[in-house]
């Protein structure tokens, strides 16, 4: 099982080592046609600002909408939520708008109320380590999505097919449960 | 339990600044520049280096009026500085809601043998350091990031190479060291035991660390990454420039694709000219910022 991580700006180094640990192989993304072989895409934390602007600039964006139409998973944690979301709150435009989902931006406040916690994800784990930076959280999930966590009343998992989005920062600890329940959507995918 | 402020926390708002730019601006126009150019977070000043350089003077930390004006223009990480050792300056900027602080070089030390306790506070800090030795010890008393010192406002990116260089060579120095050679090493380096210790299991600093101090062109930001930064903090380069929105567009192409040659010149070609660059023996020993600091 090939993963790929978009490796444009952001945690991507942090993503390899977490798949590579989850059992998969784990190569960075920086041109479109490294899409090309891969069962999987990781959007990683970063600036989403950022990062969508280069993924502008090189073809990236109906790359990886074409990525997901082939129905290969992708799973965005932070920045990588936000530019998977069809409905950013307060903007007329979004990113990929891949995923059914409406999110806001720096929902928790800024760096200094960013936190940690540990919290219950339905179907990965009890007691998650879950690390949150500047994070967004997910207002709405659209029809056939599932809410995985919530903090707070706020949704911050969620998965609708093929999609999955965490507003934390999964690769910043050394928890793989997220990753691994990723790869298993791949393996279902796959077959 | 819900923590803020946590190592952790910290740590990690530097790695998602990781393979991006830092820009310095000194109003809400120039951050929106910075942020549509696609800056991964701007330093909010009063002057850019080159400026503070040649006013002379005191340089303190910026007017607060500035800092929420870029605060409020746009959605990116806001940077400032405060001085070495002003840890009022450090705190009443933490209050205003700076997502990130220097303690910097760059304005006038406010204390001549201490640096502020960092791990006191909810926002994290990144320092300057020239070698090993001193980036452990900011790291000892709680940076979340550290950059190259290089030689601000000059638009010489020789110093950021030194002290790049210089790290990385003693970072692979340190990880070949056996045990035994650990404690001697650290007395002699300046730098916390326990630190150096993970440097010689990991190989790597135990954060984040950026190049700044000298960085005027793409390829200089290149250069620094292919030198080992995590990524680049751009003072004077950009809007000291003839163009200051392709140039802050290019360099963030060169810092992520540093080693497409191809790339890095087409983002170069007609770019207009680079700030005025000084070379670093024309600047009295006094006036070298590289070193404040202790």
């Amino acid at each position: 099982m090939k993963i790929g991580v978009l490796a444009l700006q952001g945690a991507v180094a942090e993503h390899l080592r977490m798949l590579e640990e989850a059992g998969a192989v784990a190569v960075p993304v920086k041109k479109v046609e490294e899409l090309d072989d891969l069962d999987g895409l990781v959007i990683p934390g970063g600036e989403s600002t950022a990062i969508s602007k280069l993924m502008h600039k090189y073809g990236f964006m109906e790359a990886i909408r074409q990525f997901g139409e082939e129905k290969k998973p992708i799973f965005g944690t932070c920045a990588g939520a936000i530019l998977l979301a069809n409905q950013i709150n307060g903007q007329d435009d979004f990113h990929l708008g891949l995923m059914d989902i409406k999110v806001e931006r720096n929902a928790f406040g800024r760096q200094k109320e960013s936190f940690e916690v540990h919290m219950p994800i339905a179907g990965v784990a009890a007691d998650y380590p879950a690390v949150f930076i500047r994070a967004p959280y997910i207002m709405e999930v659209g029809e056939g999505g599932q809410v995985l966590a919530k903090y707070e009343d706020k949704i911050v998992v969620a998965r609708n097919g093929h999609y999955l989005a965490a507003a934390f920062h999964p690769e910043l600890t050394e928890d793989t449960r997220l990753h691994k329940f990723f790869l298993d959507m791949v393996k279902e995918y796959r077959s | 339990m819900v923590q803020v402020g946590t190592s952790r926390v910290k740590k990690g708002m530097a790695e998602m600044q990781k393979g991006g730019v830092i820009m310095d601006v000194v109003n809400a126009e120039q951050a929106k520049i910075a942020e549509a150019a696609g800056a991964v977070a701007v330093m909010a000043l009063e002057r850019v280096p080159s400026d503070i350089r040649a006013a002379g003077g005191v340089a303190r930390m910026a007017d607060l009026g500035i800092v929420e004006d870029v605060l409020k223009a746009v959605s990116i990480p806001v940077m400032a500085k405060a001085r070495i050792g002003h840890f009022v300056e450090a705190r009443v900027l933490e209050s205003l809601g700076v997502d990130y602080l220097d303690e910097s070089e760059v304005l006038t030390p406010a204390d001549d043998l201490y640096h502020i306790n960092k791990k006191e506070f909810t926002v994290p800090f990144v320092c300057g350091a020239r070698d090993l030795g001193e980036a452990l010890r900011r790291i000892g008393e709680g940076a979340s990031m550290i950059r190259t010192k290089g030689e601000p406002g000059t638009g010489n990116i020789v110093e950021a190479v030194r002290h790049m260089r210089t790290m990385m060579s003693q970072i692979r120095k340190v990880q070949a060291m056996s045990y035994d050679e650990l404690m001697a090493e650290a007395k002699n380096l300046g730098a916390p035991y326990e630190l150096l210790e993970e440097v010689h299991k990991t190989g790597k600093l135990p954060v984040v660390n950026f190049a700044a101090g000298g960085v005027a062109t793409p390829a200089d930001a290149a250069l620094m990454m292919q030198l080992g930064s995590d990524g680049v903090f751009v003072g004077s380069g950009i809007f000291k420039s003839e163009n200051p929105e392709k140039f802050a567009r290019a360099i963030v192409e060169a810092t992520t694709h540093y080693t497409d040659y191809e790339l890095i010149a087409r983002v170069s070609k007609g770019l207009g000219t680079a700030m005025p660059g000084l070379e670093i023996s024309k600047i009295r020993e006094a006036d070298r910022m590289q070193e404040r600091g202790w």
